[in-house]
């Protein structure tokens, strides 16, 4: 068992108040442990905990390039099973580095069997730049590259769905978290950490400033985006779902209104076909991992 | 011990002898026979190493930046479109003071797409922070990498080596090479001892990001690590004569320089045309010698200058352009020759493997007598 109580990445570092990220890189750390390698891409995450000469981790920790943590990861296993070292190696990704410019890196490394922990901190959008859309972008969303205008509501094409596609290069698990479930993506971080081959975590990680909300209201609505079912937590254990965070569903809508982003469904007027076709990729979600608790009727 | 073999399977054969414990490759002609050759060492137990076959060139220099973090030695080989590739991480590498040992069989980059050799790849990093070292021949392609790692590994250095040799000009022809077993190695070249390395018992953080603050003093150190080399350099080459009684200990090599009027620089197997040229226009009576540059990062501006002092002219053979300018090496000779009324002309030839002969270096000996030069060399008559 992990020790669960130490705080491997400190405080003090230079994320917003109420950054996802930054709780994800703590929860991860705690689900880790103090015996681990972190190996970190280019982005926010980076760059608000390394500031040379500051840095906020307390393991082992390497940056080398955008797109290329996988392979270094691969190389930092490699050497230390042959030196026969026992640490745990961790990946820390952003949404865009994982299903963008890292995508040929993910799958060599997954493809290979490298035993390391890919984390996603998936934030939905390129923040550390500027907010521009990602293959991690919802439906909708409007960022900085895929602004709603006049003739366009925002980013055009749903999420790529990076879990199923690496459970597809055989990876013995896969699942998704969020930082409004604490324990349960400690337990998934230390399960992942101790299973043999490439793993990987999708962690929601809500990110005040690009999303457009209040940094108090990170947990709030990280919470509903599993509740309206945009946001699915499951396991699955060599291809197969294993287990699923249930819910009673709420409407999209719900947690649409609470973010800039996805303001302009409401303002200056309600675009009802749109909020139907968000509610129709919930839906999908629900049937898909069963998501729903079906309440006895009364 | 003697072995009649091609200049890949020397090389990889020394490679397995230096004993990296990750080798991390992807295949690219002209580089291909090494990393075969390293795989057949693993896949017999030849080699105690993790051999990582990855999906491209980038992935390559990355999992040897993340095996060389956590305290291995390492290698890579490529060229051309393969090193293009590496472009970003060989910044990175360099910049994260990891000692990669990595051979470039070189070779021209596209378009239009070329196999064969010249040496733009090597060249076009010339500014990454990577060390460069140029091999004539298969002996010295072969002993370089040994010593490769000893000056890349020296804890006043620690700095990434490009071992170049050219492209199926040495990497496929079949030489005598003296082959130093592996007792020999060992006693030369000591376990890889990393100045810092990722270790859960003695956390560090590795690649943060600078300031403006600081940025600027971490390119001085990269710099001044560069010009320290030469020095560890002149050392490990001299130990290594000493030992083993091959002296490469010039960052250049002078080759019939004594009374030379007119001198031509030239990296690279092309030397060896060179020399043999050089006897036979000696023969004929004319003065030529030859600048040699094995050492091309850092770069012996001093011993370069010192050499051609006394010289008439200097032609500069360059198997590279930078385009809209001049040849690389042509600038750098140029530059050290700066206040002096020597005339220093660039000739571009062999580009994307086109054969250079002694007939070419007589040519362009005689073209440099005559004060003609800045040219490309021995172009098709359609293009003029």
């Amino acid at each position: 068992m992990v020790d669960k109580s130490l705080e491997l990445f400190d405080s003090g570092h230079r994320a917003c108040g109420g950054c996802g990220a930054a709780l994800a890189a703590r929860l991860v750390l705690k689900g880790a442990g103090k015996n681990t390698i972190v190996v970190s891409s280019t982005g926010c995450m980076e760059v608000f905990s390394t500031p040379y000469p500051e840095t906020a981790w307390k393991v082992p920790w390497i940056h080398s390039l955008f797109e290329n943590a996988a392979a270094v990861a691969s190389g930092v296993e490699a050497s230390l099973k042959k030196q026969g070292r026992t640490e745990k190696v961790v990946i820390m990704g952003g949404d865009g580095a994982t299903f963008d410019i890292g995508m040929i890196c993910i799958s060599g490394a997954f493809e290979r069997g490298h035993d390391f922990t890919y984390i996603c901190y998936d934030n939905e959008a390129y923040m550390n730049t500027g907010i521009q859309r990602s293959g991690a972008t919802p439906y909708d969303a409007s960022t900085t590259t895929s602004p709603a205008g006049k003739c366009s509501f925002g980013n055009k094409r749903p999420k790529k769905d990076m879990p199923q596609i690496l459970a597809a290069h055989g990876a013995p698990y896969v699942a998704t978290a969020s930082v409004a479930y604490p324990a349960d993506l400690m337990q998934k971080v230390e399960k992942a950490i101790n299973t043999k081959g490439p793993c990987y975590l999708q962690v929601h990680a809500p990110c005040c400033t690009g999303w457009g909300f209040e940094g108090e209201q990170t947990i709030a609505i990280a919470k509903l985006a599993i509740e309206t079912g945009l946001w699915v937590n499951f396991e699955m254990i060599d291809g197969k779902v294993a287990k699923v965070k249930k819910v009673v569903r709420k409407p999209v809508e719900e947690y649409l209104k609470t973010q800039k982003r996805f303001r302009h469904l409401f303002k200056p007027k309600r675009q009802d076909a749109e909020i139907a076709a968000i509610q129709a990729i919930a839906d999908r979600n629900a049937e898909k991992y069963g998501i729903d608790i079906k309440l006895k009727k009364e | 011990m003697m072995e009649i073999t091609e200049g890949s399977h020397a090389i990889a054969k020394i490679v397995a002898r230096c004993r990296p414990q990750v080798v991390s490759a992807y295949p690219i002609t002209p580089q291909t026979h090494i990393v075969e050759a390293l795989a057949d060492y693993v896949a017999d137990c030849k080699l105690d190493a993790d051999y990582i076959t990855v999906e491209n060139e980038m992935s390559a220099l990355s999992a040897c930046i993340g095996a060389s973090a956590a305290g291995s030695r390492v290698y890579s080989a490529t060229t051309s479109q393969g090193l293009a590739l590496m472009f970003e991480a060989c910044f990175n590498a360099a910049g994260m003071r990891l000692p990669i040992i990595m051979s470039i069989a070189n070779r021209a980059l596209g378009a239009p797409l070329s196999i064969w050799n010249d040496q733009q790849d090597s060249i076009s990093l010339r500014d990454s922070g990577w060390l460069q070292f140029y091999a004539e021949d298969n002996q010295e392609a072969t002993d370089m990498h040994i010593i490769a790692y000893k000056v890349a590994e020296d804890h006043s250095v620690l700095l990434p080596v490009f071992v170049c040799f050219d492209g199926f000009i040495l990497s496929h022809t079949y030489e005598p090479v003296d082959m130093l077993p592996q007792e020999d190695v060992d006693k030369y070249l000591p376990k890889f001892t990393p100045y810092e390395k990722l270790d859960a018992e003695d956390p560090i953080s590795f690649g943060m990001y600078a300031t403006p603050e600081y940025y600027h003093e971490f390119r001085y150190e990269i710099d001044r690590a560069a010009k320290r080399a030469a020095d560890v350099y002149r050392k490990a080459a001299k130990d290594f004569a000493g030992m083993f009684g091959r002296d490469y200990s010039g960052l250049i090599e002078e080759y019939r320089m004594e009374d030379a009027e007119t001198a031509i620089v030239a990296m690279g197997s092309i030397c060896g045309t060179i020399k043999d040229a050089i006897d036979e226009m000696r023969d004929a009576g004319k003065k030529v010698g030859l600048v040699r540059i094995r050492v091309f990062r850092p770069f012996p501006d001093k011993e370069i200058a010192q050499a051609l002092a006394k010289t008439k002219r200097v032609a500069v053979l360059d198997k590279n352009i930078s385009l809209g300018s001049k040849g690389a090496v042509a600038l750098e000779v140029k530059d050290a020759m700066y206040g002096k009324t020597i005339p220093v002309l660039y000739y571009i030839l062999g580009l994307g493997g086109r054969d250079v002969r002694k007939r070419d270096i007589a040519a362009i000996v005689a073209l440099a007598e005559k004060g003609e030069g800045d040219m490309f060399y021995g172009l098709r008559k359609e293009v003029l």
